[in-house]
C-alpha cells in the first residue's frame, strides 16, 4: 500500500500540519510503512464482529440539568495567548 | 537522618518511619527533594520541581499527623508524570506546545493523591503527548535509563520509571495507552500497574488515545502500588468512562497465597522469537508463583500480532482527533505573527509538536479519512473485539495471564527511533491488554547483563485483587524489586 | 422549460435545558463573553464531557411529538474540523445512530389542509461558540460562551415543494417544540437556525438536480425570499445550459441574494468516528413510555379538539393552537364567557390587531381572558352593539376596568328601548323630509341604500349607542308607515 507525497500533503492540511519540502519524502516513507503494517488487518476475518470502541461495552450515565459551574473566566483566560475585552483573538477570519 | 535508604525505600517503609515519628514531613521532603537535585541532571528524569510547594504540603502533612489526622499517604512524596494537570504548577505533557502550560485546574488522580496526603514533588519526563515506548521523543531532552545512561528508561513514562528506580521518590503516577506503565517499569526494575480501563478517572490527564488510556501507580513494590492505588481509584462523575464498580481494599486483598489459581501461558508470547534469556528470566519467575500454589496452563491469544496493528490505527486515531485543541487560540503555543487563520494553525501546530507526533497525527487523520475509515478504523475496531473476546474465552481457563513485560531489556538510546516498527515492537505484550482494557502488572523478574527484565501478569477486568496478591507473593519469595542501580550515592 | 423546486430543510434547535449538554456551565442567552464557557466548554487538557439528562428526554420528547421511531441505542460521533468557534477541534455530534429516527410531522397549511413531511432523523449535538468580526482591526474575536449549548438538529427529506411548505412547516415545529417546553424556538434570536436545502429540476422529472444549501436565514419571511431568489438563480443558470455547483451559499437579506461561502472552500472531510469519550445512550421502553406519560396536548390533538369541541373551522383552530399561551388564553375565555366562535373572532381581530401594533406578546397583553370574557358576554346578551363593543376593548386595552366598569364609566351601553328609539326616530324624521319623501318614492333596491343615510342620522344622534338591528327594524316601519 504505497503513499504519495501529494496524500501526505492532502492528509497534512486536514491535520493543518505542515511538512516542509525537504523532509516530505521522509515523512511519505515512514507513513508508508506504518500503513504497511496496518494491511495485516485485512487478513483477519471480521465477519459479523460488531466494532468496539469501549472495551466494556458500557452504557452513558446521564447528569442531572443543574448549572455547576460558575464564572471564572478570568482563572481560564490566564493560558491564553491573545484575549481582549474578554474574547479570544484569532487573525481576521472573512466569510 | 534515620536508618532509612532513601535510594531503596518504599512508600511503606516511609510511611512507618513518618508514623514513628522517626523523621518529618519535611525533613524527608527535603532529603527527596536533595536527591531530585543531584541526581536529575544525569537522569533528565524530571521536568519541574517545586520546592516551594512540596515543602509547604510537608508542613501541612506533619500538623496534620501532629493533630491525629490525615490521609492513607500522609507525608509521603510523590512525582507525577507531567500529563496529569497540576493546577498552578506548569504541566507540559514534555511538548513545546505546553512548554509553558500552567492548568487552572487538579486532575482528579492529582486532587485524590493529594487529599491522601502524598507530597508532589514535580513532574516527570515522558515521551512527548505520550507517544513512544523509550522517552527519546520529550521536547526537554530524554531521560536516562539509571541501571545504564546510554540506554533508555522505556516509555511514554520512562521519567517515572527513572525516577522510581533512582530513588527520587517513592511514589509516581504514570499513565499507560500502549504498556507506557508496564514496559518502562520493566526496563527500569521498578513494579507498574495498568488497571483496568475505567478503574481510575481520566480528567484532568491530557488525553492521548480515550479509549485505552489509563493512569497507574509505579513504585518499588507491589505492596506500594495497592496502597497508591486505593487513593487512585473510584468513579468519577466527571468522567463519562469511569466505572461504577466496588473497590475493594487492594492492600487488604494482598492477603492469602496462590492454592488453585491458574496462570494462563499464551504460546504466542513464548515463540522461538523471545528471546531466550527472557524467557529463562520469565520461567524462573513462574516458578516462584509455582511454589507458591499456582498452576500454569496453555492458552492461546492467536491474534497477538494484529494486536499492534489494531492499536495503530485505533491510538492515533483517536490521539489525531484529541491533539486538535492545540491551535494556538486558548492555551499552548502560537506561532510569531500569524498571518491568518490557516497560518496560525499550520505554523503553531508545526512547531510545537514534535515529529512522531506529527506522525501520530497524519497516520490517525488518514485512517479516518474518507474512503479508508471502513479499511482501516472500523476494520481495527472489530479486531479489537476479536482480541478482547480472545482474552475472554482465556480466562476461561485461567485466572491471569502472565508472560514478559518486554521482548528485551533496555536499549541503546538512538537504536530503535529511526525505525517505527522495531519500536512498536516494544509493546507487542502490552498493547492488546490496553485494547482489551484489561487490568496488567509488571513486576521486576531480574537482571539479563546487568539490566533489568519485568514479569507481566494481565488479570481479568476490574480483578487488580488477584493480581496485586500474586504480584505481592512473588515479591515476598524474591528480591529483585530490592535491586537499585549503582548511582553515585550523595552525601 | 417548466421547473420544480426540491427542498430539505434542517433545522438547528437550541434546547432549553439549564446547562449545557456535555458540561454544568450556565445555558443562558447574552452574558458577557465567555463567563459561561467552563473548562470543558473550552476544550481545555484533559477535560471530559458528561451528557445532560435534559437533552436526552428533550430529544425523546420531540421525537414522541412527531410519532418517530426513537432510537434506543443512539452514539455520539466527532464531526472533525478546523474553526476558532470550535475550541475541540470536533463538534460532538450524532451521525452514526441518532437518537430520533425516521417519523411524520403533519404541518397545517394557511388553508386548512395537512401536510405530510417525512422527517429523516433528529440528533444531538453540541453548539459552536460565536465569532465577532468587527470589534477588533484585523482580528477576530471568539466568544465561547455558546460553545457546548445542546442542539437537536432536526432532518427533512426533500419533501417540499414551495415556499409556502417551507414557511408552514418551521410555523409548526416552532409551535410543537414551545408546546414540548424544549426549546424558544426563535428564529430571530437564534435558538432556531435553518439551512435550506435547494435543488430544482424538470417539472415531472424523478431524478434530483444539484443543490446548494443556504444558511442565515433567520425569519419566516427571510425564508420565503432566499427560497425564491435562490430559486431563480439556479434557474437562470440552468436555462443557459451552465451547471450548480453544489455549495454552502449564505443568505444576504439586504442585498436579498445568496452568495458562496468562502470559509467552506477548504473541502471538508469530517473524518466522523464514535465519540470514546462518551458511551452509547441506552434508553428501555420503560423510559420512553414515562417521557410520553408526561406529554403536554400536542398542537395537532388540541387543534381536533377545538374544531370538535369549539365547532371552529380548521383555520382558526390552527391560529388558536398556534403556541400554547394562545390555545390556553383561548380556553380560558370560553370557560368563562361560553362563546367561542365571538372569542376567537376578537383574538383572531381585534386583540391580535392591537398586539401586532404595540409590539407585545399574548403574555404581555393588557387584556386577560376574564376581561376579554366579559367583554364577548355583554355583546352576546345584546348590551353592546359589536361597534359598541371595539370601544369597550379600547378601553380595556387602556385598563380603565372590567367591560362592564367601562360600560358604567362611558356611557356605552346599547339603546335597545323601542320607545326611546321611536322617539328619535320621529325626530329625524320630521327634520329630514326630503329624504324621507326621496326614500318613499324610490324602489326596494334604492330604499336599502338611502335608508343608510338615517340609520346614520340616529346612530349620530345616540352617540353610536342605538341597537342598529332594532333601528333598522324600526326605522324601515316608520318610514312605510307614512
Amino acid at each position: 500500500m504505497s503513499v504519495t507525497a501529494s496524500d501526505v500533503a492532502q492528509v497534512a492540511l486536514l491535520a493543518r500540519l505542515t511538512i516542509p519540502d525537504d523532509r516530505i519524502d521522509e515523512v511519505t516513507e515512514r507513513f508508508t510503512r506504518v500503513l504497511d503494517l496496518v494491511t495485516e488487518l485485512q487478513q483477519v476475518d471480521t465477519d459479523g464482529v460488531l466494532p468496539m470502541s469501549n472495551p466494556h461495552d458500557m452504557e452513558q450515565r446521564l447528569r442531572a440539568d443543574e448549572v455547576t459551574e460558575v464564572n471564572e473566566r478570568d482563572h481560564l483566560q490566564q493560558p491564553a495567548p491573545a484575549v481582549e475585552d474578554g474574547y479570544f483573538l484569532v487573525p481576521k477570519v472573512i466569510d | 537522618m534515620p536508618d532509612i535508604n532513601l535510594a531503596t525505600a518504599t512508600a511503606a517503609e516511609v510511611l512507618s518511619a513518618l508514623e514513628n515519628r522517626d523523621i518529618s514531613s519535611i525533613e524527608l521532603t527535603q532529603a527527596y527533594l536533595s536527591r531530585v537535585d543531584a541526581l536529575n541532571g544525569q537522569l533528565n528524569a524530571v521536568i519541574t520541581v517545586d520546592h516551594e510547594g512540596a515543602l509547604a504540603a510537608a508542613k501541612d502533612a506533619d500538623d496534620a499527623r501532629h493533630r491525629g489526622e490525615g490521609g492513607v499517604l500522609n507525608g509521603v512524596p510523590l512525582l507525577h508524570k507531567d500529563i496529569f494537570c497540576t493546577a498552578g504548577l506548569r504541566t507540559t505533557c514534555a511538548s513545546r506546545m505546553l512548554e509553558n502550560f500552567t492548568p487552572p485546574y487538579d486532575a482528579t488522580v492529582v486532587s485524590k493523591l493529594k487529599a491522601a496526603g502524598a507530597i508532589t514533588l514535580g513532574k516527570t519526563n515522558m515521551d512527548e503527548f505520550a507517544m513512544g515506548s523509550s522517552n527519546e521523543t520529550s521536547y526537554f531532552g530524554p531521560a536516562h535509563n539509571p541501571w545504564d545512561f546510554s540506554c533508555v528508561p522505556g516509555g511514554s513514562s520512562g521519567g517515572s520509571a527513572a525516577a522510581i528506580a533512582a530513588g527520587l521518590a517513592p511514589l509516581s503516577t504514570g499513565t499507560d495507552t500502549g504498556g507506557s506503565i508496564r514496559q518502562p517499569a520493566s526496563l527500569c526494575g521498578i513494579t507498574g500497574l495498568k488497571p483496568t480501563y475505567g478503574r481510575v478517572s481520566r480528567f484532568g490527564i491530557i488525553a492521548f488515545a480515550s479509549s485505552l488510556d489509563q493512569a497507574g501507580p509505579m513504585t518499588r513494590t507491589v505492596e506500594d502500588a495497592a496502597l497508591m492505588l486505593n487513593a487512585m481509584c473510584g468513579l468519577d462523575p466527571n468522567d463519562s468512562t469511569s466505572a461504577d464498580m466496588p473497590v475493594p481494599n487492594f492492600h487488604d486483598a494482598l492477603t492469602g497465597d496462590l492454592k488453585g489459581l491458574r496462570i494462563g501461558l499464551p504460546k504466542q508470547y513464548f515463540s522461538e522469537l523471545l528471546d531466550d534469556t527472557v524467557a529463562n528470566r520469565i520461567q524462573d519467575a513462574l516458578k516462584e508463583l509455582e511454589a507458591e500454589g499456582a498452576t500454569l496452563v496453555d492458552v492461546d491469544l492467536p491474534h497477538t500480532q494484529e494486536g499492534i496493528a489494531t492499536y495503530y490505527v485505533i491510538a492515533p486515531a483517536e490521539a489525531s482527533a484529541n491533539l486538535a485543541r492545540y491551535d494556538g487560540v486558548r492555551f499552548g503555543h502560537r506561532c510569531d505573527d500569524p498571518t491568518d487563520l490557516m497560518d496560525l494553525y499550520a505554523r503553531s501546530r508545526s512547531e510545537g509538536f514534535g515529529s512522531e507526533v506529527q506522525r501520530r497525527i497524519l497516520v490517525g487523520t488518514y485512517a479516518l479519512s474518507a474512503g479508508f475509515y471502513d479499511a482501516y478504523f472500523k476494520k481495527a475496531q472489530q479486531v479489537r473485539r476479536i482480541i478482547s473476546n480472545d482474552f475472554k474465552q482465556a480466562f476461561d481457563q485461567c485466572d491471569l495471564i502472565a508472560g514478559p513485560s518486554a521482548p528485551g531489556v533496555a536499549f541503546s538510546a538512538g537504536a530503535k527511533s529511526h525505525d517505527p516498527i522495531a519500536m512498536y515492537m516494544e509493546d507487542v505484550y502490552t498493547l492488546s491488554v490496553n485494547l482489551a482494557g484489561l487490568p496488567g502488572l509488571s513486576v521486576p523478574a531480574g537482571l539479563i547483563n546487568g539490566l533489568p527484565i519485568g514479569l507481566q501478569l494481565i488479570g481479568r477486568a476490574f480483578d487488580e485483587a488477584t493480581l496485586l496478591k500474586a504480584g505481592h507473593r512473588f515479591q515476598l519469595r524474591t528480591d529483585h524489586h530490592r535491586l537499585a542501580p549503582p548511582l553515585a550515592e550523595i552525601s | 422549460m417548466m421547473w420544480e423546486m426540491v427542498m430539505g430543510l434542517e433545522v438547528h434547535l437550541q434546547l432549553a435545558t439549564k446547562s449545557k449538554i456535555f458540561s454544568g456551565a450556565a445555558n443562558r442567552f447574552g452574558a458577557e463573553p465567555n463567563v459561561q464557557a467552563c473548562a470543558v466548554d473550552l476544550g481545555m487538557p484533559g477535560m471530559l464531557p458528561v451528557l445532560n439528562e435534559q437533552a436526552v428526554r428533550f430529544a425523546v420528547m420531540f421525537g414522541l411529538g412527531i410519532d418517530a421511531r426513537i432510537g434506543k441505542r443512539s452514539i455520539f460521533d466527532r464531526k472533525n474540523y478546523f474553526y476558532p468557534d470550535l475550541p475541540k477541534g470536533y463538534q460532538v455530534s450524532q451521525f452514526f445512530e441518532p437518537i430520533v429516527c425516521e417519523g411524520i410531522f403533519e404541518v397545517p397549511m394557511p388553508d386548512g389542509d395537512l401536510f405530510p413531511i417525512r422527517i429523516t432523523r433528529a440528533h444531538l449535538e453540541e453548539d459552536a461558540g460565536k465569532s465577532v468580526h468587527d470589534r477588533f482591526p484585523n482580528q477576530t474575536g471568539v466568544d465561547l460562551n455558546r460553545a457546548g449549548t445542546p442542539l437537536l438538529e432536526i432532518v427533512t427529506e426533500p419533501d417540499f415543494r414551495t415556499a409556502e411548505q417551507a414557511v408552514a412547516y418551521l410555523k409548526a415545529l416552532h409551535s410543537l417544540v414551545t408546546y414540548l417546553g424544549i426549546s424558544d424556538g426563535n428564529m430571530a434570536e437564534g435558538s432556531m437556525r435553518c439551512d435550506i436545502n435547494l435543488s430544482l429540476r424538470p417539472a415531472g422529472s424523478d431524478a434530483y438536480g444539484t443543490r446548494t444549501e443556504i444558511k442565515n436565514v433567520n425569519s419566516f419571511r427571510f425564508v420565503e425570499k432566499a427560497i425564491a431568489v435562490e430559486a431563480q438563480r439556479q434557474q437562470e443558470l440552468l436555462e443557459d445550459g451552465l451547471s450548480i455547483v453544489q455549495e454552502t451559499r449564505l443568505y444576504d437579506a439586504e442585498r436579498n441574494e445568496t452568495r458562496s461561502m468562502r470559509s467552506k472552500e477548504v473541502a471538508n472531510d469530517y473524518r466522523y468516528f464514535p465519540e470514546p469519550d462518551l458511551l452509547p445512550i441506552v434508553l428501555d421502553d420503560a423510559y420512553i413510555e414515562a417521557v410520553a406519560q408526561d406529554l403536554p396536548e400536542l398542537p395537532g390533538a388540541k387543534r381536533q379538539r377545538f374544531i370538535e369541541r369549539y365547532q371552529l373551522s380548521n383555520y382558526d383552530a390552527a391560529q388558536l393552537v398556534s403556541s400554547p399561551t394562545m390555545a390556553d388564553y383561548f380556553e380560558a375565555t370560553v370557560t368563562a364567557c361560553g362563546e367561542a366562535k365571538a372569542t376567537a373572532n376578537w383574538m383572531l381581530g381585534d386583540l391580535a390587531a392591537a398586539l401586532n401594533r404595540e409590539n407585545l406578546s399574548l403574555e404581555d397583553a393588557p387584556i386577560g381572558p376574564l376581561d376579554l370574557a366579559g367583554l364577548v358576554t355583554r355583546v352576546a346578551d345584546g348590551t353592546l352593539s359589536s361597534k359598541l363593543g371595539k370601544q369597550v376593548f379600547e378601553g380595556l386595552w387602556l385598563r380603565e376596568g372590567s367591560a362592564d366598569e367601562i360600560i358604567e364609566k362611558r356611557g356605552l351601553k346599547q339603546v335597545s328601548d323601542a320607545g326611546a328609539l321611536e322617539s328619535l326616530i320621529a325626530t329625524v324624521i320630521s327634520e329630514n323630509p326630503d329624504q324621507v319623501a326621496q326614500y318613499r318614492a324610490a324602489d326596494e333596491v334604492k330604499q336599502k341604500k338611502l335608508i343608510g343615510f338615517f340609520v346614520g342620522q340616529i346612530m349620530k344622534a345616540s352617540k353610536g349607542q342605538a341597537n342598529p338591528q332594532l333601528v333598522n327594524e324600526l326605522l324601515v316601519s316608520a318610514l312605510t308607515g307614512g
